[in-house]
């Protein structure tokens, strides 16, 4: 079932949590909001489930207007960073929890829970209490509560956040599996670009409560609509005007054309990735990334004097830091927006 | 090692001579002579009664107090509000105000001179020296327990597994029945306790409202204080064991209750009316 939100504004006090945001989910795709903390994706996610009431826009699901309607009849599954786990009831009573509401048979009941409990890889733990698992464990018997019930759209609010980092992974690829399966429309919120980058198809990045540009995971990071979605969605180097990706800069020994003189400062190895730190002549330091094999190719030593020569550069009209406005293009659409693409000289 | 002994030593020597010391002293005495005394002093017309009325007092009062102390500890933590430190303040007045202060301010309200006093003993209602009366002091004196409890826990379990509940369908009140009720019970029973115990053991807002006669307006504390005042000392330390009977009793059936919650036999509290799993229905839809 499609998703739109369209034109949401939120306050808190003091605090724009939503400053006309417009979206666009098309059913059955999996979209992840990416933003820091403090960039409204997840008080659009609770807008979209109606934890939040909007003070002003809509919330369109399945093409009818669902703003007025409360959280319980939107048949949205909701999932949360802490689980919200009900506590009193074991493993079995949490997920029955929704087919008790809609008063189904116990016999159903029961098919239904162990259906959900196989998928979720929670069949044998029924009777056990939220406390008696682990927190992958729970946020798995969440999603199965949240999807007992068939909901038309399934939300997931930073639902990795709390599990440490090989959780977090085994989880990632197995939610990935879980779309393909089920096919439900999903959004989920997340802070970690590499995480929507490796789950979503279409991402949406948010900041200080706009959408800055949405896509797919290769069109926010070869065309990105202004510095923000640049610096978000993977590293860069800021040289003057102009942004690079460090590995789109060349590390030679031998000076050429056009290429800037630099110092090695540090080169620090993360494994296969290669992290050359380096101060060009004006005092900018940048990093370069470098692969094992082209480090040992070139020999760097620290305090050695190399030339740099930046690949695809892009430099973003005006005053980078403002021209966010404007880039709630729809998903799929290229996102260059303002961007401009050109290669060094 | 020494310290923590000696902080101990300290602690327990405090407790005995200030609380178990007295309340052993009554349980002596009142055996001193075997059960015959003590259980021919509780069967006088007089002392039954007082029992009786002691019960009604907290078999009314209790469940008042819950049902408006779990309901203003919702309203207090769960719909911010300005005027939510001024109900917070006036929910504190029992604790602040004397009980003696209680029953002369009740006394003056429903007095032939009070405000509410004339009109309602022309309706044929008579509130002081009478049970009415009674458990207005009562419901006032103990009225802050539920709600001082059940605030702390409910600010603890937070919001989210009551939204949970209401993405899965659930509408307010059964997310209060299935979800809020059963995380909050703790706290709930912990204020039930003390509730009872202070309508068991209330006396100074009671002795004024009710005129303290015998057989008709006295229940088992002031039962306690007339004997004592009478030279019965029999009746009265009868009476003063009866009361921590009593109180004994509110807390045991508490901790069974609490325990068999706790260990999943009974799930979440059962709901009159409540046919979701009992009545079998057709999956709409799928």
């Amino acid at each position: 079932m499609a998703i739109a939100v369209e034109g949401a504004y939120k306050r808190f006090d003091d605090f724009q949590a939503l400053d006309d945001v417009s979206i666009d989910v098309p059913a059955g795709s999996l979209t992840a909001l990416l933003g820091p903390s403090g960039s409204g994706k997840s008080t659009l996610l609770r807008a979209i489930a109606g934890l939040e009431e909007l003070d002003r826009g809509r919330v369109v699901i399945n093409e009818e207007d669902a703003t007025a309607k409360p959280a319980q009849k939107r048949e949205v599954g909701f999932v949360f960073q802490h689980y919200a786990a009900f506590k009193h009831m074991t493993v079995f009573g949490n997920v029955a929890f929704g087919l008790k509401i809609r008063k189904w048979s116990k016999p159903q009941i029961s098919n239904r829970v162990h259906e959900l409990l196989r998928l979720v890889q929670l069949d044998g733990l029924a009777e056990r209490y939220p406390d008696q698992l682990s927190g992958g464990q729970r946020q798995r018997m969440a999603l199965a509560r949240a999807l007992a019930v068939e909901p038309q759209v399934l939300l997931l609010d930073e639902p990795f956040g709390a599990l440490d980092a090989k959780v977090r992974k085994d989880l990632r690829s197995w939610l990935r599996r879980l779309h393909d399966e089920t096919g439900v429309t999903t959004i989920f919120v997340t802070h970690d670009q590499e995480e929507a980058m490796d789950v979503a198809e279409q991402l949406v990045v948010m900041n200080e409560g706009r959408v800055e540009q949405s896509g797919s995971a290769d069109d926010l990071y070869d065309h990105p609509a202004n510095e923000f979605v640049m610096s978000f969605v993977g590293e860069v180097n800021r040289l003057g005007e102009h942004f690079v990706r460090p590995h789109d800069i060349e590390v030679a020994i031998d000076r050429d054309d056009g290429s800037e003189e630099a110092m090695v400062k540090r080169i620090a190895a993360l494994g296969f990735e290669i992290r050359v730190e380096l101060l060009l002549g004006d005092g900018t330091e940048v990093w370069a990334q470098l692969t094992r094999g082209e480090l040992q190719k070139l020999e760097l030593l620290e305090g050695q004097i190399v030339y740099l020569k930046p690949g695809q550069t892009k430099s973003f009209s005006g005053d980078p830091s403002s021209d966010g406005r404007g880039a709630s293009t729809p998903p799929g659409a290229d996102g260059g927006g303002d961007a401009e693409v050109s290669a060094a000289a | 090692m020494t310290a923590k002994w000696g902080l101990r030593g300290l602690a327990f020597g405090y407790l005995g001579l200030l609380l178990l010391a007295p309340v052993g002293m009554i349980f002596y005495k009142t055996f001193e002579h075997g059960l015959g005394p003590p259980i021919e002093a509780m069967t006088s017309p007089d002392a039954v009664h007082a029992i009786w009325l002691t019960l009604l007092m907290v078999a009314v009062a209790v469940p008042l107090n819950t049902v408006f102390g779990v309901g203003c500890a919702l309203l207090l933590v769960r719909h911010r509000w300005k005027g939510n430190a001024l109900i917070d303040g006036i929910i504190n007045l029992p604790f602040a105000v004397s009980p003696v202060v209680i029953g002369l301010s009740l006394f003056l309200l429903y007095g032939n001179d009070g405000w509410f006093g004339p009109t309602l003993s022309e309706w044929g209602i008579q509130v002081l020296f009478s049970t009415p009366g009674m458990i207005l002091a009562s419901v006032f004196v103990s009225l802050p327990f539920v709600v001082r409890e059940t605030v702390p826990v409910l600010q603890e379990i937070g919001t989210e597994q009551e939204q949970a509940a209401s993405t899965l369908g659930a509408n307010g009140w059964q997310t209060f029945w299935r979800v809020t009720l059963p995380a909050i019970r703790w706290g709930v029973a912990y204020g039930v306790v003390l509730t009872t115990a202070r309508v068991l053991g209330e006396f100074g807002a009671v002795t004024i409202v009710s005129g303290s006669i015998s057989g008709e307006t006295e229940t088992l504390p002031l039962f306690v204080a007339k004997s004592f005042e009478q030279f019965n000392e029999e009746a009265a330390y009868a009476g003063a064991i009866v009361l921590a009977l009593l109180a004994l009793t509110t807390l045991l059936l508490m901790s069974i209750g609490g325990r068999r919650a706790k260990a999943g036999a009974s799930g979440p509290i059962p709901i009159a009316g409540d046919t979701a799993l009992s009545t079998p229905t057709t999956k709409e839809g799928s």
